[in-house]
């Protein structure tokens, strides 16, 4: 423990709207708390530089996920565990469920919640390349109002985002498609981390491509661990949609998604490893493509 | 002497207090007054300490401040050389070296003061890999770099290598690796001038840190009382290390006069303390179109830090081991430790071993596949057999056939059946390959050579007032079973129950000095003391007149609380004569390295994705030959908890260097397997029992470090043909050796060799 | 900088009794534990939520107490190590951990009990991988987890023997 503990407070106000006065009346002083799986480790380190955090993890307000024909959403204190345990999320947006179950281990899984992995925003963080596949929307809220961002523009930097100091992350939609769309759609999710659980990613790759026959509709493709943020390959999707699967150049487009990312070298693994594993993700889902639409073999 | 209790799973003697939270750490336990300690390191690699300064912002005066100054006597943590001070006193040689030492009653506010302290340092050039140690960029130790060399020769080798079909080079690398245990490092001190300085903590070995005390504080060892604590692992990691933290607690409580608990935090214990030795090793091997191996020239060397520490013994083991199970006649090898400037690498399970056979094994498979010869059945062409000599000359005695060893693991682990399945799969579509790989190895018991004459073991045991019988060793329990195995090794001596034993706490007050928890040798070397003073007690039992044979237990307990009852006490003591046959010679490494080895066949099935250069280990079998198993379960849990290791070794555990210091020094950055990502362990055991060990056991803790490493690697090659010549096989190593088509060719050199 | 002197009352349930403390505003759970309620079987092993030597169940689900400020635990029901036996009348599951290796050195074990009591209370009858992926946040350096997996579902065979016998009863 090397954070002197005595010069830290925390306040725990009842309600949303306490919290968000308090965000108001003194911006970027406290820090919103929440599971606490982030911001304990960093103030255990003893490197935050925040001294003042504001507990919202008892707000029944951010709590919930509620399913209308149109979406899903969930509020910002949805844990992991209850990502998991969500049917229509398991049904329609697997790779939710994936990611969460993926993050950490079960212990981490029942506190960490989805509002916190958006505010920390870290660029290898699991559930947000899933989110931007989804093309889901965060729901900013200060005693200004409340107002939708899609998650595809809210991350401007490394870990800066467009939400004001004011800010809570309070939910996060995610758009349902047509019950007979479903079929035509191609999920592919998959975290390469150091090990299987209890990981920090080095690359997470997550995709949703829509298919129409062999032709793509839609698809939008976003990567962690590359980039300073996590990363929807724009040029990738570019190429890729309105093409036909069974002709697919999937090198020139490889070769795209190649020049998109920047990855780096750190302690955890090295440019070349990241960016040679995003290109290779990125032929695993043309092959993923491309057994959806019958033609080869579905990969092992 | 009959075996009930050896040979049978017993309940763990502690085990009840480790499953109810009641087990007492050195962090758990407290004493009115104490007060806590921290360390002020360098972070510099190397340089001349200018001077210390006690930053603002902090009420000095009320802290507890230790720097070399206040050390009474010798500033050195006392093991062989005595070249590592306990603290550093103008010069500094490495990034986590300790130079000042606070002490506080709020923890807090002690981490905010040992962060204030400025160290005014003048760098120096510093010495980071072997290479540049053994080129001298920089002179960081002694002369040369050099701790240490050693060579082994045996027969002739510019014969052999004249005379061969093929010679084959292989440059091959280990990583350090980190203990980490669960608990880190820790102690409790207390001073005072009429009993000296009594240390309670988390250890191995508590007459080391004794030995360590005296010369520090010029004081008898009457007034250097060591006390071990229940301790959560410790893997080689708490063997010497302990002596340096429970030192810089002891000045501390000196100073302070109230007692001082010095606790390090995971960050601390990763960066600060000792790891596995980095090495590098070159095989030579001069082989016959048959496989057999004829010749053999290896050049070990492995990077020992800072200081000399335990390098030259962990050395001695690699050498010794570098040549494998395996007749080869014609041998050099040249061992070499050498230092570098990060913290000293250390004790950890294997010592030494595990780096030199990784080399030789790989190597062994890239000859079999330059020649054409599968990875068995080359092993089988070079095993050593009873009669016939290993390097250093030694015959072997072990009743052992590797051959019967070697097709009961391919069997275990379907190697034909996998052989011919991966054949196919891998070449259909598919980003997966699977390859399945071995190694066979020895492993021996107890100190190398002499050492174990040299540390003349002695074993105690006690009958207790109310008739039990306590074992006095200074033996520790660090969750390898110590207690429950000492406890089954005594009650089949005395023919009594299990629950008549008792193991006294080792405590250098009341225990005899049994030798350090080290080196596989508990069981055997220690286990044996225990069963002759055991039979000692019941001799003196018997002679008394107040126990008859047959006897049960009951009868037994009384007679022992009636002897107690009217002698006042009853004990027996053993000490350690070395069997006969042993001769060694320390100079030239001739003779009985060992007295006896345990020797194992271990086989990895393994599954590359070509996607993300992920190998994962899908099946292992661990098979070994142990003498004789005193304890299934535990014996089981050894191996697995081993092999575990071993395949972190092997794939995970990457320490990142950065200019000498760790700087993955977290568990989120530091990967050890968790509970997904092993696979199933199947730990095997053959009996072939061994004339000096209780009931014919052999040593086992060490042994299953040994094989995973190579065997896995090996299997990685048979999965899609690279052949990696380092460890940790990361997903990154791996990578790379794929995209460079490492293939035999440029892993191993080859030379044919031409007749005239 | 705070004042330090504000401590903040506290008050929740540890293995069924309730306790009042006052705690620094964001003292650990497991420092509040450990420290001011000695209940010491909850250990710190990274004190990053990596190696689960800390893990306490709150509320029916197992967490890392290292990563949560004590203050969040108020009004909360709070099962640590020591309320997993009843005296000294062991759970199913720390028993299994005696009798077939589950505890080496016994510094996970705390945690490691408390994840397989919380896997079993969701799940009676899990597979082996389902062990395993409940206990990937509780790291063991000495087992290689395999003796664990044994012990974790040994204890479910008691568990369903006992249940099968006492319906047989019926």
């Amino acid at each position: 423990m090397r954070a002197h503990v005595a010069s830290y407070d925390l306040v725990q106000p009842g309600s949303l709207r306490e919290v968000l006065t308090l965000l108001a009346r003194e911006p970027g002083v406290y820090r919103p708390l929440a599971g606490g799986t982030d911001v304990m480790v960093v103030y255990a380190g003893g490197k935050l530089a925040h001294t003042k955090f504001v507990d919202v993890h008892g707000l029944r307000e951010l709590r919930g996920i509620v399913v209308t024909d149109d979406a899903v959403t969930l509020g910002a204190l949805t844990t992991y565990t209850d990502v998991q345990a969500e049917p229509t999320l398991g049904r329609e947006f697997p790779m939710m469920g994936q990611a969460a179950s993926e993050t950490g281990g079960w212990a981490i899984q029942n506190r960490g919640t989805l509002g916190g992995n958006i505010a920390n925003a870290s660029p290898a963080a699991d559930s947000p390349p899933a989110l931007l596949a989804y093309d889901a929307s965060v729901e900013l809220t200060s005693t200004r109002g409340a107002r939708w961002v899609s998650y595809a523009t809210y991350h401007t930097g490394y870990k800066t985002t467009v939400r004001a100091e004011d800010e809570l992350v309070t939910r996060v939609r995610i758009p349902r498609i047509a019950p007979g769309a479903q079929g035509s759609r191609v999920h592919m999710f998959r975290k390469v981390g150091p090990r299987k659980a209890q990981a920090i990613s080095k690359v997470s790759f997550a995709a949703c491509v829509d298919v129409d026959g062999t032709r793509i509709t839609s698809a939008r493709v976003a990567l962690g661990g590359v980039a300073p943020v996590v990363l929807r390959v724009v040029a990738t999707e570019g190429a890729l949609v309105g093409a036909d699967v069974t002709t697919l150049d999937v090198a020139a487009i490889g070769a795209t998604l190649s020049r998109e990312v920047t990855p780096i070298d750190d302690i955890r693994s090295t440019a070349r490893y990241r960016r040679r594993v995003a290109e290779n993700l990125f032929v695993e889902l043309t092959r993923k493509l491309k057994a959806h639409v019958g033609l080869g073999s579905q990969a092992r | 002497m009959k075996n009930r209790l050896i040979g049978t799973s017993v309940p763990r003697k502690e085990a009840f207090d480790k499953v109810t939270g009641r087990a007492r750490y050195v962090d758990d336990v407290s004493f009115p007054g104490m007060i806590y300690g921290t360390t002020v390191r360098s972070k510099v690699a190397r340089g001349r300490l200018r001077g210390i300064a006690l930053g603002p912002g902090i009420p000095w005066d009320e802290f507890v401040v230790v720097t070399a100054k206040d050390i009474p006597g010798i500033n050195a943590i006392h093991l062989i050389n005595d070249d590592q001070p306990c603290l550093a006193d103008g010069v500094i040689n490495h990034p986590e070296e300790p130079v000042v030492l606070l002490a506080h009653p709020d923890k807090h506010l002690l981490e905010k003061a040992r962060q204030a302290v400025v160290l005014d340092i003048d760098e120096l050039p510093a010495v980071h890999s072997i290479e540049d140690a053994l080129a001298k960029t920089a002179v960081v130790w002694g002369e040369d770099n050099i701790f240490k060399r050693y060579t082994i020769e045996k027969g002739d080798i510019a014969e052999a290598f004249a005379n061969a079909d093929v010679i084959l080079e292989g440059h091959y690398e280990t990583g350090a690796q980190e203990q980490l245990y669960i608990e880190n490092n820790g102690v409790i001190a207390s001073y005072s001038e009429e009993a000296g300085v009594t240390i309670w903590g988390s250890l191995q070995c508590p007459y080391y840190i004794q030995k360590a005390l005296i010369p520090l504080f010029g004081v008898g060892p009457e007034r250097a009382r060591v006390i071990q604590l229940e301790t959560g692992g410790g893997f080689g990691g708490k063997e010497e290390y302990p002596s340096m933290i429970a030192s810089h607690a002891a000045l501390l409580a000196k100073k302070a006069g109230v007692p001082v608990k010095i606790i390090y935090d995971r960050a601390e214990d990763m960066a600060a303390t000792t790891k596995r030795h980095p090495s590098r090793t070159v095989v030579r091997a001069a082989v016959m179109r048959d496989g057999t191996v004829v010749g053999l020239d290896i050049d070990f060397a492995i990077d020992g830090g800072a200081y000399s520490t335990l390098s030259q013994v962990v050395l001695s083991r690699g050498l010794i081991h570098a040549a494998g199970p395996y007749s080869c006649p014609n041998v050099h090898i040249l061992g070499r430790a050498v230092a570098t400037n990060s913290p000293p690498h250390g004790a950890f399970r294997g010592f030494g071993a595990p780096q030199s056979i990784f080399a030789l094994e790989r190597h062994l498979d890239e000859i079999g596949k330059y020649l054409g010869i599968a990875p068995d059945e080359i092993r089988r062409r070079n095993f050593v057999k009873p009669g016939q000599t290993l390097a250093t000359g030694q015959v072997v005695r072990d009743d052992v056939d590797m051959n019967v060893l070697l097709d009961r693991a391919l069997e275990a682990a379907g190697w034909g059946d996998k052989k011919a399945r991966f054949a196919v799969e891998n070449r259909e579509e598919g980003s997966v390959k699977r390859g399945i790989g071995l190694a066979t190895f020895l492993h021996g018991t107890g100190f190398t050579g002499s050492g174990e004459k040299f540390l003349a073991s002695i074993v105690g045991v006690e009958a207790t007032a109310d008739g039990h019988v306590r074992v006095l060793a200074a033996s520790t329990e660090i969750g390898q079973g110590t207690n429950t195995i000492f406890a089954q090794i005594a009650g089949d001596a005395l023919g009594v129950d299990y629950d008549v034993i008792q193991v006294g706490q080792p405590d250098t007050a009341f225990v005899p000095n049994s030798g350090p928890t080290v080196a596989s040798r508990t069981c055997t070397i220690v286990g044996k003391l225990v069963e002759t003073a055991a039979l000692g007690l019941r001799q003196t039992l018997l002679g008394s007149g107040l126990l008859e044979e047959p006897y049960s237990s009951e009868q037994f307990v009384k007679a022992c609380s009636a002897y107690v009852a009217r002698s006042g006490e009853l004990r027996a003591y053993a000490e350690y004569k070395q069997p006969p046959y042993i001769k060694w010679d320390e100079d030239t490494f001739k003779g009985d390295a060992y007295g006896a080895y345990s020797w194992a066949v271990y086989v990895a099935s393994v599954k590359v994705d070509t996607l993300t250069y992920e190998a994962t280990v899908e099946d292992f079998v661990a098979l070994q030959e142990v003498g004789k198993v005193i304890h299934p379960t535990l014996a089981a849990g050894q191996i697995e908890g081993g092999v575990a290791q071993g395949i972190g070794w092997a794939l995970y555990e990457n320490v990142v260097w950065k200019n000498g210091r760790m700087a993955n020094d977290r568990m989120t950055d530091y990967i050890m397997p968790t509970s997904v990502d092993l696979p199933p362990i199947r730990a095997l055991f053959a009996e072939s029992p061994y004339s000096y060990g209780p009931s014919g056991a052999k040593g086992i803790g060490e042994l299953p470090m040994d094989g995973p490493g190579p065997a896995i690697v090996n299997a990685i090659l048979d999965a899609v043909g690279i052949g990696i010549p380092r460890i940790p096989a990361t997903p990154e190593v791996v990578m790379e050796a794929y995209l460079a088509n490492t293939s035999v060719t440029r892993v191993c050199r080859a030379t044919e060799v031409a007749r005239g | 900088m705070v004042d330090a002197s504000l401590k903040r009352p506290l008050s929740f349930d540890v293995n069924g009794k309730t306790v009042n403390v006052d705690v620094a505003p964001m003292a650990r759970l497991l420092d509040v534990l450990r420290e001011d309620l000695h209940l010491t079987g909850a250990k710190e092993g990274c004190g990053e939520g990596e190696c689960g030597a800390c893990a306490v169940i709150v509320d029916d689900k197992l967490v890392n107490s290292c990563l949560i400020p004590a203050l969040q635990a108020r009004g909360a029901s709070v099962r640590t190590i020591e309320g997993v036996a009843k005296g000294d009348v062991l759970h199913d599951v720390q028993k299994a951990f005696l009798t077939w290796g589950g505890a080496q050195c016994g510094i996970c074990t705390p945690g490691m009990v408390l994840a397989a009591v919380s896997l079993l209370e969701k799940n009676p009858k899990p597979t082996e991988q389902d062990v395993r992926v409940a206990l990937a946040g509780n790291l063991c350096r000495c087992t290689g987890y395999m003796k664990i997996f044994e012990s974790v579902l040994k204890a479910c065979e008691t568990a369903m023997a006992r249940e099968s016998a006492s319906e047989a009863a019926r």
